[in-house]
């Protein structure tokens, strides 16, 4: 068995599987309960200010796509909605019961050194492994003046993590809003800050739906709508890429990463180690289906690494990040044909209409009805994969590589390319 | 033979029966028919369309359905196919569309096709407004023959595009044998009335019932008082059974049987024997077997005289059947049916497959005691007067497009040779009707 036991940013857990901060973290209830279910540790859902904010009915929007429930989920749902004290004592039994577990608290208040000085000390006294500062909530509370609103503007960022940098004792987390044109910012400001890891993505801002008997969009609150923060499967890979370009980025390093954003299985959690995350967090896929998932996550994570020969997380991580390069540098020379196994092909002609309809004009048709036949036209075949997507049999359609004999050449070193110099490296 | 048959009514109570006799597919509600929906690839020139003798654009109509565009599904549905909701109901579908699905290739169950297409269909059978509009009238008139699945399609077809029409009809009800031969299970709530009404509320059809060509009704009258005649007549022969004993008391042609079964008011007072031979091998065989075991039959035996490739009836039958708790044994010949009065027992010889291809005894006899015998092996078409079209195969002759060696009548259903099914007495009244419009354009005035 893998050894899944983690240790970054000062935080230690028995698995990198923590809980985002959200609903499922909202009080000891549910920590209790997922911490015995296994989960390796906590964000506590957001502390602020008392008096406590109030929340809508609904609070929740969601995508089905074929009957799959929930494969994008939305939420109009702002911070804690208990009072600061009763979170604190909470938070401190859970510390003192479990013991290594790792509890971070995410903390939101408003941009000024007081309260942040206030209630790091609050949460310092309940022992908790660190503090996770929200700049991403991107509804309600960003109208405020806080959230989103300080994770948009990185001289906010860095200036409010250095605050807590040297307020605190406790690892600083800054957790990222992916509402920015450019993540490398608010990242580079978190590190210019101090912080010890940033946490990413939250949610993304989202209109769910639109009602089209009330006129409103969805979740509808007495028959308005506001904007909410998506999340859930589908924006995971919005999530991988901006982790990847933080885990990348030579300003950043050194700054540990906590993966999220719709990570529901091990292979979902393997993706974002692979690409710099240190960590995982989890929030849709447990509002989903319950704690229970963290079995499997352990249990495939496990397996897989001991069939890949790893003996724990740091074998792997960041193990994509050398094949994650800019598009300029990928070989323009590899060449791929889409072959199609005619006995597994079942005759659905998607292939041939989306290539035919719609790309290259590369798989033909031949016959009539049941026994019909559908083959790659090699010349016209420019191995774009969209076939091999379209089909509904795995593994029907194979991209096999034509071996043409040309050695590497990227982009920048193609006679095509007016810009290309022999050594490669465009000239601007 | 000391005692009598054990025949009698109310085997089981009212609500019992009420159960046994309700819808045997459970239909899907909206969220189970998106999902199914979204099972289908949207093939293509999809195989399945091509399977459907009526060309229904099956991907079409699943994927509006999947988006919850159940109007636009059930148009694309009934355009081809005005009984597209029976069809739904009694198409043996694991022959024909679901039986093209690209789905089977791959280890998969096909998309339920049949289940999908009468969730789109029974979304418009609520009353709403009709379909499709009539065409203004051309004042021309066409007679049809009978108001089975042909008649009424072709009748259909005929009137949107501004005939007149007049529907002739033997029996007091519509609907063929959606009304009087379909297993009740599969048309519970007297749905065969409903697509009835459905259908002629396009309007301009006028419906006249206890209206028996031959007998009440001739068709040099109707060559004379319509533009063009369709008919559309079911098979109203039904073939003997040459053994010694067919004439006792408790010996019954399966078609009547389930005819007054389907007619019935309370199936309480509906006689059935204890125990139930079946002789036949097709699909009336099946409906007649399951429908006295649902009626409180404890023993139903089906016997057929050669093996389950040859049946009529499809696996999917056969299997239902045998779910049902009915024994079906092969490669048995009748040879008597015994008893005083009543049947007590029916006779089979065992047979086998010859190398030649003839069935051959094997010797030895096997009887099995019953209270009654119900003879499903086969229907036959009951020729027409002298003055009628030409016949082929003792059904009535017609080209590609429905019309007989009377250049003014046109025929389809069960009385022309094809697939006895109710989806290709559709195709056939449709086509038919739109050779009959082209004609009817084409007529001096």
């Amino acid at each position: 068995m893998a050894d899944l036991r983690c240790d970054f940013a000062g935080v230690k857990s028995p698995n990198p599987f923590w809980l985002a901060s959200a609903p499922p973290t909202d009080k000891a209830y549910n920590v209790e309960r997922a911490f015995k279910a296994g989960w390796g540790g906590v964000v506590w859902k957001t502390l602020g200010e008392d008096p406590p904010i109030v929340n809508t009915t609904s609070r929740y929007g969601a995508v089905a796509v074929n009957g799959q429930r929930m494969v994008g989920f939305n939420n109009i749902e702002l911070i804690t909605d208990r009072p600061l004290d009763v979170n604190l004592a909470e938070i401190k039994q859970i510390k003192r019961d479990w013991p290594d577990r790792a509890v971070l608290v995410s903390l939101m208040v408003p941009c000024e050194e007081a309260p942040w000085k206030k209630i790091l000390g609050a949460v310092e006294d309940t022992g908790a492994d660190g503090v996770e500062l929200n700049f991403g909530c991107p509804h309600g509370m960003s109208e405020r003046g806080m959230g989103a609103a300080v994770g948009q503007v990185p001289e906010y960022v860095e200036m409010v993590t250095r605050w807590c940098k040297s307020m605190t004792r406790m690892p600083v987390f800054v957790k990222l809003t992916p509402n920015v044109t450019n993540i490398l910012a608010p990242a580079r400001a978190a590190k210019a800050g101090g912080a010890d890891a940033v946490a990413l993505i939250n949610t993304v801002n989202s209109i769910i739906s639109v009602d089209l008997d009330l006129m409103a969009p969805t979740p509808t609150v007495d028959g308005k709508g506001s904007h909410g923060g998506y999340c859930g499967p589908a924006v995971k890979p919005i999530a991988l890429n901006l982790v990847a370009q933080i885990a990348r980025d030579p300003e950043c390093a050194g700054m540990a990463i906590s993966g999220i954003g719709g990570i529901e299985t091990w292979r979902d959690a393997a993706e974002f180690i692979t690409l710099g995350s240190d960590g995982v967090q989890v929030c849709t896929g447990v509002m989903h289906y319950g704690f229970k998932i963290i079995d499997d996550m352990i249990d495939g994570l496990n397996n897989w690494m001991d069939g890949k020969g790893y003996g724990r997380i740091s074998d792997f991580h960041g193990a994509a990040i050398p094949n994650f390069v800019d598009w300029q540098d990928l070989n323009i020379n590899a060449e791929l044909v889409a072959r199609i196994d005619q006995d597994k092909c079942i005759k659905c002609g998607l292939c041939h209409i989306a290539c035919e309809d719609t790309a290259h004009q590369a798989i033909s048709v031949s016959g009539t009805g049941p026994a019909r036949i559908f083959d790659t036209i090699d010349a016209e075949c420019v191995g774009c994969n969209l076939c091999a997507h379209v089909c509904p049999v795995e593994n029907c359609i194979e991209m096999v590589p034509v071996d043409n004999g040309k050695p590497y050449m990227n982009w920048t070193q193609d006679p095509r390319n007016p810009h290309a110099t022999a050594a490669g490296g465009a000239v601007e | 033979m000391t005692d009598g048959a054990d025949i009698q009514a109310g085997r089981l109570n009212g609500a019992v029966l009420a159960e046994n006799f309700a819808d045997v597919h459970r239909p899907f509600d909206a969220a189970g028919a998106a999902v199914e929906a979204s099972r289908c690839y949207f093939c293509y020139d999809a195989p399945c369309i091509g399977a459907c003798p009526t060309g229904i654009d099956i991907p079409g109509f699943i994927r509006a359905i999947a988006t919850g565009n159940l109007t636009g599904a059930a148009r694309t549905i009934l355009e081809e196919n005005i009984m597209g909701g029976s069809c739904a109901r009694v198409c043996p579908t694991e022959i024909l569309c679901q039986g093209d699905c690209v789905r089977n290739g791959v280890g998969d169950r096909p998309v339920e096709i049949g289940l999908l297409q009468r969730h789109a269909t029974d979304h418009l059978g609520g009353g709403g407004p009709h379909p499709f509009n009539r065409a203004d009238d051309t004042g021309r008139s066409v007679a049809v023959v009978g108001a089975g699945p042909a008649g009424l399609a072709c009748a259909h077809a005929l009137a949107r595009q501004g005939a007149s029409v007049t529907v002739f009809e033997g029996r007091a009800k519509p609907g063929g044998l959606n009304e009087y031969g379909i297993a009740a299970y599969k048309v519970p709530d007297d749905f065969a009335q409903d697509e009835v009404a459905f259908i002629t509320a396009i309007g301009g059809i006028e419906m006249r019932y206890g209206q028996a060509l031959g007998r009440d009704l001739t068709l040099a009258q109707l060559r004379n008082d319509f533009d063009a005649v369709f008919l559309g007549l079911g098979q109203g022969g039904v073939r003997a059974l040459d053994v010694p004993g067919a004439e006792l008391d408790g010996v019954h042609n399966a078609v009547d049987y389930i005819a007054d079964l389907r007619q019935a008011d309370d199936l309480t007072t509906l006689p059935v024997g204890r125990r139930i031979v079946v002789i036949g091998g097709g699909n009336t065989a099946i409906d007649i077997a399951v429908q006295t075991k649902r009626l409180g039959a404890e023993d139903v035996t089906m016997v057929y005289r050669r093996g389950p490739e040859q049946m009529g009836a499809t696996g999917h039958e056969q299997a239902f059947a045998q779910t049902n708790g009915v024994r079906i044994k092969h490669w048995l010949r009748p040879v008597r049916l015994e008893g005083e009065g009543g049947v007590r027992a029916a006779v089979f010889q065992g047979v086998e497959l010859a190398a030649d291809g003839a069935l051959v005894d094997t010797g030895g006899e096997q009887a099995m005691p019953c209270d009654m015998v119900f003879k499903a092996v086969g229907q036959s078409f009951v020729p027409l007067a002298a003055d009628g079209p030409d016949l082929t195969a003792g059904r009535i002759a017609v080209d590609e497009s429905g019309r007989t060696s009377l250049s003014d009548v046109w025929a389809g259903g069960d009385c022309v040779a094809g697939e006895d099914l109710t989806v290709q007495a559709v195709q056939d009244g449709k086509v038919a009707a739109g050779a009959i419009a082209d004609y009817l354009k084409n007529m001096g005035s």
